[in-house]
């Protein structure tokens, strides 16, 4: 029988439960085929029915009451200097909140009870910080529903999840690089400042960017905070204001809107061309968000370590 | 003293700190940063606290926890918090009936059977999934998912337009991946060892999944189940959009309802007057809210070091 | 002096500078395109119903006036009045007139300069599913059945003749103007001590209510007459009878006064903010407002004032033009 191949005939028993694990494999292919193909659908989807739109007027053009003409321009002016003040806001906090943590902080139940409350914080629901945010900054600051409340608020939100992945990012670095630095004399700042950080950065900068990214989708808390559905401006300080303190800090607090606001704004139109428009927004919106988590991906693969 | 071990290094520093002027200034800024994460959650705290004691002022306590009609706005106004935390529930519940399967499924495709280069191609794509904001979702449950799917499929009288089913299906759209990478680290997690001992006593590829690898897996399991949960609670623009703001008691999923976010939501866009009792109890809601987020994340987080000490 | 290459790899400070420059680049492109505002910022916040109109004016001003910033809202007729006499707008949009404690609350404030300017009429319209072929017309007493607390569960509860099929509501919040007169006429004249009912889908949000209706066969609900105009054939209007027959919500019979559901839309400002000198946009805007008024209201949908109706808000305005 050195001809035949070896196929163990099993009976029964063993049989089916081979079959059984054949098969199985099929339904748990389907089910992770099933959740993919949900996303690739609803990627065909949005660009079919929101491409027509799609165009430079589009862009350029301010909301109106005429869906052809209503476009995304405040919206997209309104997102950049949100994003821009979060970023400001929340990097430096973060980070400096990381090192703390990884670097600095005594072992001690202070730092227990910090890393736990970031853990907790990351987990509160963005409408929570929404009311928070038109508590505090809105209200009591007297900011108003301006791009500076709305800023600050998502600051405090991306906050926790920044400072996990810049945890993180700091972990990696190997310890003989700072114990090495130590050993020749330096301070602990400056082994962290010279020898820790640098090596972190592509790391850290890995976890803005995609925070910044959780951020850019950000609806329900800036609907709290007062984002406007409908302005015929430009959101912002504009080129004069670069030379003119006062200028830009009133322009930081101009009132906004975002474009997940009026992506909802244009679903909800019970005028149905302006379903068009959601869509084609959600083509802008969904293009930034995957440019920033490529842009993520691209610099945690330059910069993998071994 | 080990390398990597600060706590002797602290120590062994403390004996000889090379410091430069300006240290204890960076030192006491830093700590200033890790501060902002307490005060924000003491003013998280705070700021539910106080405003929800002002609405207890004029709601009991017992309105609150056991009457069921929620009507903030119109006679017999009434605050019983319990057909918004049904809505919530209603929600929830299927948008579980629909992620855990399908989440675990893929995760034990990705864990066991996987090829290794399709596991490259795939998890990404999954994570690309997390990555979509939650208005996205909402739309597609507003237009595609009731008007496309829901009502051709059960009928237009049956389906109302604004429905929790609709919600609940992008919403466990919106926590599969979450479930799906969650499992699969834990199952990941699970030793070479185990299976191999199942494999050599003439277990099949199934029989080890759901025998050995699932029980071992389980405590990140739950974990990610939980973490889901907590999202899903705390979600907003899906079921705002989607599944209505009529707060009912009702179990039937093409009905809408308002869940504890939507109403929020409604709230915050305006729907009652400042300083006045409705408006209050959008601070108490949340409180309900923030407290039970937490309570499932903090036992997600549990169960998570769970099942990372086990296979330390 | 620590060592060149614990500094980090080149490639990562490349990356910073880079992503530093690239964030300036983009900044300053933004910046150079942006042309708004140095001509002050009006904030306009209340009436769902008012708002089609409002927000179509600001889109035609900004033709004529770019360095204004509007902003226009919509949290109800309630909630605008209460921004406003807060001192957070500046105009308030009110689908019913202002009530005696608004005043009074913008009093305390030191908001005591009110105006009224109508800018024009609605027809509060009842909608149904289009489908729905027994509900042509509607008596006010019907109507208070359907509407109050307690009140039908089922169409046949209305009339023995309609189908035995559980009513679905939809109407707007109480922050509403619109909700304000339809308590005012539809519940309250035929009984003072009845209620509202709140057992439906109240929202502030007009697309939600037309939403809601247009899929629901057996829904009722009530909003302005625009949001009607622009549902197009996928709701359908009920004629009310007041005594006096059933009478169809239309221009005309807004405009007639036949339709027992026709009221008048305004928005409110302050003269203070008129008289602004030398920046004056409220008044630019509200000048504009007027001078549009007839066409714009007609084209999102409502009614547009009687000629000596108009002339009337233009004489209010007329001490503050230059």
């Amino acid at each position: 029988m050195a001809s035949e191949s070896v196929r163990l005939r099993t009976g029964g028993a063993v049989a089916r439960r081979q079959l059984a694990s054949r098969a199985s494999r099929y339904l748990f292919l389907g089910a992770t085929v099933l959740g993919v193909s949900i996303l690739v659908f609803l990627a065909y989807d949005t660009i079919d029915s929101g491409a027509s739109r799609l165009s430079l007027d589009f862009l350029t053009n301010y909301p109106s009451r005429f869906a052809e003409k209503a476009g995304l321009r405040p919206a997209m002016f309104g997102t950049f200097w949100l994003m821009l003040i979060t970023l400001f806001s929340s990097i430096p906090i973060a980070i400096g909140t990381a090192i703390w943590i990884e670097e600095f902080a005594p072992r001690n139940r202070l730092l227990t009870i910090v890393k736990v409350n970031l853990a907790n914080l990351a987990g509160v629901p963005s409408i929570i910080y929404g009311i928070l945010g038109l508590t505090i900054f809105v209200r009591f600051s007297g900011m108003d529903r301006s791009l500076l409340a709305g800023g600050f608020t998502l600051a405090l939100m991306i906050i926790p999840m920044t400072v996990i992945a810049s945890q993180e990012a700091i972990r990696q670095v190997p310890p003989s690089l700072r114990d090495g630095a130590l050993a020749l004399g330096a301070t602990r700042w400056q082994a962290v400042r010279h020898n820790v950080l640098p090596n972190a950065i592509p790391g850290i900068m890995t976890g803005t960017i995609l925070a910044i990214s959780r951020a850019i989708g950000e609806t329900a808390a800036l609907l709290m905070i007062g984002g406007f559905t409908f302005i015929r401006f430009d959101p912002g300080p504009n080129l004069a204001d670069f030379a003119d303190p006062a200028g830009f800090w009133a322009g930081l607090q101009e009132s906004f809107t975002i474009i997940p606001i009026q992506i909802y704004a244009w679903s909800i139109d019970s005028r149905r061309e302006f379903q068009a428009n959601a869509s084609a927004a959600i083509i802008v919106l969904m293009t930034g968000v995957m440019a920033l988590n490529l842009l993520a991906a691209v610099i945690r693969e330059r910069f993998r370590r071994g | 003293m080990t390398v990597a071990d600060p706590g002797n290094m602290n120590e062994a520093l403390k004996k000889r700190q090379f410091s430069r002027p300006g240290e204890s200034v960076i030192l006491f800024v830093l700590t200033l940063c890790a501060a902002v994460s307490l005060v924000t959650t003491v003013l998280i705290v705070t700021v539910l606290v106080s405003e929800s004691a002002t609405f207890f002022e004029e709601v009991s306590f017992k309105e609150f926890f056991l009457e069921t009609e929620w009507q903030p706005l119109f006679e017999p106004i009434s605050f019983g918090i319990w057909e918004l935390v049904s809505g919530t529930l209603l929600v929830t519940f299927w948008a579980l009936v629909f992620a855990v399967p399908l989440g675990l499924a893929t995760a034990v495709y990705l864990s066991e059977y996987a090829h290794p280069n399709t596991r490259k191609v795939l998890k990404p794509i999954l994570e690309a999934l997390a990555g979509v904001p939650t208005v996205v979702y909402a739309y597609f449950a507003l237009t595609f998912v009731t008007q496309d799917l829901l009502r051709p499929t059960f009928g237009a009288d049956e389906v109302n337009v604004f429905n929790a089913l609709s919600a609940s299906i992008m919403l466990a759209v919106m926590i599969l991946p979450t479930i799906a990478s969650i499992s699969e680290d834990a199952m990941a997690n699970v030793p070479r060892d185990l299976r191999e001992a199942a494999y050599g006593l003439g277990a099949t590829r199934l029989e080890v999944t759901i025998r050995v690898v699932f029980p071992a897996a389980l405590s990140g399991i739950i974990a990610a189940i939980l973490l889901a949960i907590a999202r899903v609670v705390g979600e907003t623009m899906i079921v705002a959009i989607a599944a209505g703001s009529t707060p009912q008691l009702t179990v039937n999923p093409f009905e809408g309802v308002q869940t504890m976010t939507g109403f929020m939501l409604q709230v915050g866009l305006g729907d009652a007057a400042r300083g006045t009792v409705d408006y209050q109890a959008l601070f108490a809601v949340g409180m309900m809210l923030f407290l039970i987020t937490l309570a499932f994340n903090v036992a997600a987080h549990f169960f998570v070091r769970r099942y990372r000490e086990e296979y330390e | 002096m620590i060592a060149k290459e614990a500094r980090g790899p080149r490639s990562t400070r490349f990356c910073a500078l880079a992503v530093v420059l690239l964030l300036a680049l983009a900044a300053l492109a933004v910046v150079a395109c942006d042309d708004s505002g140095e001509g002050g910022e009006i904030d306009i916040d209340g009436s769902s119903t008012v708002y089609p109109i409002t927000a179509a004016v600001a889109e035609d001003f900004d033709a004529v006036a770019g360095d204004v910033l509007v902003n226009v809202g919509f949290s109800g007729t309630g909630g605008g009045f209460e921004a406003f006499c807060a001192g957070e707008t500046h105009i308030s949009d009110a689908s019913r007139p202002i009530r005696q404690d608004e005043v009074d609350a913008c009093a305390e404030n030191g908001i005591d300069d009110v105006l009224e300017i109508e800018v024009g009429l609605d027809a509060l319209t009842l909608m149904v599913h289009p489908d729905n072929d027994f509900a042509d017309c509607l008596t006010v007493e019907q109507l208070h059945e359907i509407f109050r607390t307690d009140g039908a569960t089922n169409w046949s509860d209305v009339d023995a003749g309609f189908p035995d099929q559980s009513i679905s509501l939809y109407f707007p919040g109480t922050d509403s103007g619109t909700f304000d007169f339809f308590v005012e006429t539809i519940i309250k004249d035929v009984d003072e001590a009845a209620n509202h009912r709140g057992d439906g889908t109240a929202s502030e949000d007009d697309n939600v209510l037309a939403q809601g209706i247009g899929g629901d066969r057996d829904s009722i609900g009530y909003f302005g007459f625009a949001y009607f105009q622009d549902a197009g054939q996928s709701l359908k209007a009920v004629s009310v009878d007041a005594g006096e027959g059933c009478v169809a919500p239309s221009f005309d019979s807004a405009l007639d006064g036949s339709y027992p559901l026709s009221r008048p839309l305004f928005i409110y400002t302050r003269e203070s903010f008129l008289a602004e000198h030398p920046e004056n946009p409220v008044l630019r805007f509200v000048e504009f407002y007027l001078d549009n008024a007839a066409a714009l209201v007609a084209e999102v949908g409502y009614v547009s004032l009687p000629a000596d109706t108009l002339q009337a808000q233009v004489d209010k305005i007329e001490p503050y033009l230059p």
